[in-house]
């Protein structure tokens, strides 16, 4: 057990360790420097002051010192916990940018994903054995999942956004109001939270129903099935079974986007404007803020390495397999 | 199966709860508070991210309306009217040659109930003095600031340069001293402020990722003394997400006013939705500025007038006023001066200098130069029988100028030069734009001002620098005309005739050597709804102030608009 986990530790670390490094570099092989286009949008009337600004600004980002220098500085204050000031937000601490914008991230992401899961899959075990759902959800199922997904978030926003007029089409609360406990503020939050969700939550939605819906198959016609049918069970344990087995890799499935969970919606987020870390990353890529997309990656890195270890722990649990195989390593 | 709802109604509650105690944490404590739709005014089209400093000197990224409606200038400049309109300043004269004195206006106080006095001034033009500081350069021949008494401030120069001291006066918010004085050279340059206490007529109220909220300043000054009063109570400034968004929403008039480019507005304006624009119809808009064709001149066949001129004859520029812009812009004089400036053109130059923009003559010059097509690909050769590809370069999606910039390689093929139509990222673009290693790029970067002088210098100035980061992409060296630039700015602001006369000669070498090509004037994008608020600046009106909440616009009248503002009247 031991060893188990001392070895995915070791690859853990190893994996944070190259994917930062990665994270640190792919940056600064964009072409351009932030600095300059900080400077050329504030449109100065003076080129010697540009001259010196731009010194000034290098030297506080510490853009002047030799590259393996930037890079242990990097290292150096990431293990303090300091992600250091955003260039395109400038001087606004990239910690503080990231921190107000995955609540919005997660409080899309996470019902989204979770209440598709639920729904999804209590669809596509039904439709496994109703002939009529078989033939009417299950087609839009996958019309769903096979839609370009720019263009269904496009839809809804036109559609009942700026047609109908029932959800506003952008923008993650009301611009007359400022946060507060209030039922009018919340009932701003949810109107403007219902659109982009609901986007998500169709699209993710025909993925699960599919997948659920043939697993339940593949399982109801397998050996165990039919001898347990055969045996004379009742229909409700055999079908328990089947869902049973059906379920695991869609476990495994929902675990793995729950750790993505924290990259965003970028798409969902441009769409609609919604203020979480999808937008900071396009704004950070668009502004060559080296220091939030480093940030923002860093923040999925985590999660998703999380979300990995996470499953390693629930496969222990869920999956006997996984367990006398540990149990016969240990040996 | 029936446990497993249970899960969802917490899960979808505490995901709920999660955001909004996010956003509890952005605003700035305060009440649950909205504000009245009826007092409330909605801007857009300036702020690209989100507010993050209210830092008056910083460099330009400052939330919209800290300079303006919070930190104001000693003048405003009123183009429309030409007129220095005094401001915290209640006058300003030059005692001799160089020496200018200030007179302060009194009563004046910050928000924080301190008074506006004359330390304030000096201590704010001496913050010039750190090297990173934008104005920095003023100290090159200004010698000393000094308070006479609490509402005088006398300055020294070793040089007076007339046009460009007009221009400070107007575009430098002061800062309170007694709360500056105590901050370090990085706080005052590039700290974030977020307290901002001024003497304009709004407060800090909020802000978060997508806005920034200001509030009506009960107490300002300018409500006694000049009988102005600002008609909202709040202003909320959205944050830009796109133009399709900016449209819809000016369309249901979510936003009053809008400050950027949306193309097709002319189709609403004419349609009787309640959007208007300044100019009922074309060109619609106020001309803000030029955009211009920048040829690199150290790189052949770039460095040959006559083949600029070629260049510059044969684009098309009906195609890109009335095709690409829709007749939102209008083509640029020939000098490129803005029309704010007609009085300093000299049209005699004009007529005797100019190169016509017509594809025979474009072929003519060409042909005269020596340019031909020796190798019959339908494209001329230098004299020298090298082939010429030149590559223009605007930003990736800013969709108006990609498309001027296809219509110019177009109609440049049609003469016989080769250009070719590129696209890089900003950043990029900034780089090679910097680093002189560009052909051919569109830049507008100067607005409107007080003095043609501030085009000139971005056209000419001198000495080359390594990077050229704000002025002369092109590279042009010609020591005639910058000593001209140098002399128009020492001609007091009054003297037209002068500045006339020197802009004459300046005129003349330019259209003589064409060394950057004028293309058409940026409009000043303003598109205003009238549902909420009425008698918006326009030509039709006595309300002729400039429709922006752009940076710097708010001290060339904009905030004199606001004073114009009338609600409109009840629901029909």
């Amino acid at each position: 057990m031991r060893r188990y986990f001392g070895r995915k530790i070791f690859v853990y670390v190893l994996t944070f360790f190259a994917a930062v490094t990665i994270n640190w570099m792919i940056p600064r092989l964009m072409p351009g420097d932030p600095i300059k286009s900080r400077l050329a949008r504030a449109s100065l009337s003076d080129s010697a002051a540009a001259e010196a600004l731009y010194d000034y600004f290098n030297k506080m980002f510490g853009l002047d010192q030799p590259l393996w220098q930037q890079y242990l500085n990097f290292w150096v204050s990431l293990l303090q916990g300091d992600l250091g000031i955003s260039i395109w937000n400038f001087p606004t601490p990239v910690t503080d940018l990231i921190m107000g914008a995955v609540p919005y991230s997660l409080g899309l992401l996470l019902p989204s994903i979770v209440i598709s899961w639920f729904v999804g899959n209590w669809f596509g075990a039904y439709a496994a054995r109703s002939k009529w759902l078989d033939n009417t959800i299950l087609p839009l199922g996958y019309v769903l999942t096979a839609t370009p997904y720019m263009w269904l978030a496009l839809l809804l926003a036109w559609s009942l956004g700026i047609v109908a007029g029932w959800f506003p089409a952008a923008g993650s609360y009301g611009l007359s109001l400022q946060p507060a406990f209030t039922w009018t503020f919340i009932a701003s939050l949810l109107e403007h939270w219902f659109l982009p969700f609901l986007s998500l939550f169709l699209v993710a939605l025909g993925g699960w129903a599919i997948g659920m819906r043939n697993m339940i198959i593949y399982e109801l016609e397998s050996e165990y099935s039919n001898y347990l049918q055969a045996l004379g069970a009742p229909r409700r344990l055999v079908r328990r079974y089947a869902f049973r087995n059906a379920m695991l890799p869609q476990i495994t499935g929902l675990a793995v986007q729950l750790g993505t969970v924290v990259a965003g919606a970028l798409l969902t987020e441009i769409v609609f404007s919604y203020q979480g870390l999808g937008y900071l990353i396009l704004q950070a890529i668009q502004n060559q803020d080296f220091f939030l997309l480093q940030g923002a990656f860093l923040f999925i890195v985590i999660g998703v390495l999380i979300a990995n270890f996470i499953i390693d722990v629930v496969y222990v649990l869920v999956d006997p397999r996984v367990r006398v195989q540990m149990q016969g390593g240990a040996k | 199966m029936r446990n497993r709802y249970r899960f969802l109604i917490p899960l979808a509650l505490v995901s709920l709860l999660a955001t909004s105690c996010a956003g509890d944490t952005e605003g700035d404590g305060g009440a649950a508070g909205d504000y009245p739709r009826a007092e409330t005014l909605y801007t857009g089209g300036t702020q690209w991210g989100p507010p993050s400093t209210w830092n008056p000197l910083d460099t330009g990224g400052h939330a919209t309306g800290t300079v303006g409606l919070v930190y104001e200038t000693l003048f405003l400049y009123e183009p429309q009217s030409r007129e220095y309109i005094p401001w915290l300043a209640e006058s300003g004269e030059w005692v001799d040659d160089t020496t200018y004195e200030l007179k302060l206006r009194q009563g004046v106080t910050w928000s924080d109930g301190e008074d506006f006095t004359a330390d304030d001034v000096v201590f704010t033009v001496e913050v010039g003095k750190y090297e990173a500081s934008t104005y920095h350069n003023l100290w090159e021949w200004l010698e000393s600031a000094e308070a006479v008494d609490d509402h005088t401030v006398r300055f020294t120069f070793s040089q007076a340069n007339y046009a460009q001291w007009a221009n400070w006066l107007y575009s430098n918010a002061i800062v309170p001293e007694h709360l500056w004085s105590e901050r370090s050279e990085e706080e005052i340059l590039t700290g974030a402020n977020e307290d901002p206490v001024g003497t304009g007529a709004y407060l800090y109220e909020t802000h978060d990722q997508d806005r920034q909220v200001w509030k009506k300043n009960e107490d300002w000054w300018a409500i006694e003394a000049l009988g102005h009063e600002v008609a909202p109570t709040y202003i909320v400034d959205v944050v830009n997400t796109s133009n399709e968004a900016a449209l819809s929403q000016v369309l249901q008039g979510n936003i009053d006013m809008n400050n950027n480019f949306l193309p097709g507005i002319a189709q609403l304006v004419q349609g009787g939705y309640q959007v208007q624009t300044y100019y009922p119809e074309e060109p619609y808009m106020i001309p803000a500025n030029t955009a211009w064709l920048v040829p690199n001149t150290t790189k052949a066949p770039m460095d040959d007038p006559e083949f600029r001129k070629a260049l510059s004859a044969s684009i098309d520029m009906d195609e890109i006023v009335n095709n690409v812009y829709g007749g939102l812009v209008t083509e640029a004089d020939p000098t490129g001066l803005l029309p704010v400036w007609e009085e300093y053109i000299d049209t005699g130059v004009v007529e005797e200098y100019a190169t016509p923009r017509d594809p025979k003559v474009a072929k003519d010059l060409l042909k005269e130069a020596g340019y031909e097509d020796t190798d019959d690909d339908g494209f001329v050769e230098t004299p020298d029988g090298d082939p010429i590809d030149l590559s223009l370069i605007v930003p990736s999606g800013w969709t108006d100028w990609m498309e001027a910039a296809r219509v110019i390689s177009e109609s440049a093929a049609e003469v016989g030069i080769k250009v070719t139509a590129d696209f890089p990222e900003f950043n990029a673009l900034v780089d090679q734009r910097n680093s002189g290693e560009f052909d051919l790029v569109i830049n507008n970067e100067r607005q409107i001002s007080n003095t043609p002088w501030t085009y000139y210098d971005y056209m000419f100035r001198l000495p080359i620098q390594e990077q050229q980061g704000t002025t002369n992409f092109g590279r042009y060296e010609n020591e005639e005309i910058w000593e001209l630039v140098g002399e128009l700015d020492s001609i007091p602001v009054e003297d037209t005739e002068k500045i006339r006369e020197v802009a004459g000669k300046i005129q003349r070498i330019h259209l003589e050597e064409l060394p950057i090509i004028p293309l058409w004037y940026n409009g000043l994008w303003s598109q205003t709804n009238t549902s909420v608020w009425t008698n918006w600046p326009s030509s039709e009106t006595d309300n002729n102030y400039l429709p922006s909440t752009w940076r710097g616009y708010f001290q060339l009248g904009g905030i004199l608009m606001l004073t114009e503002l009338e609600p409109a009247p009840e629901e029909e």
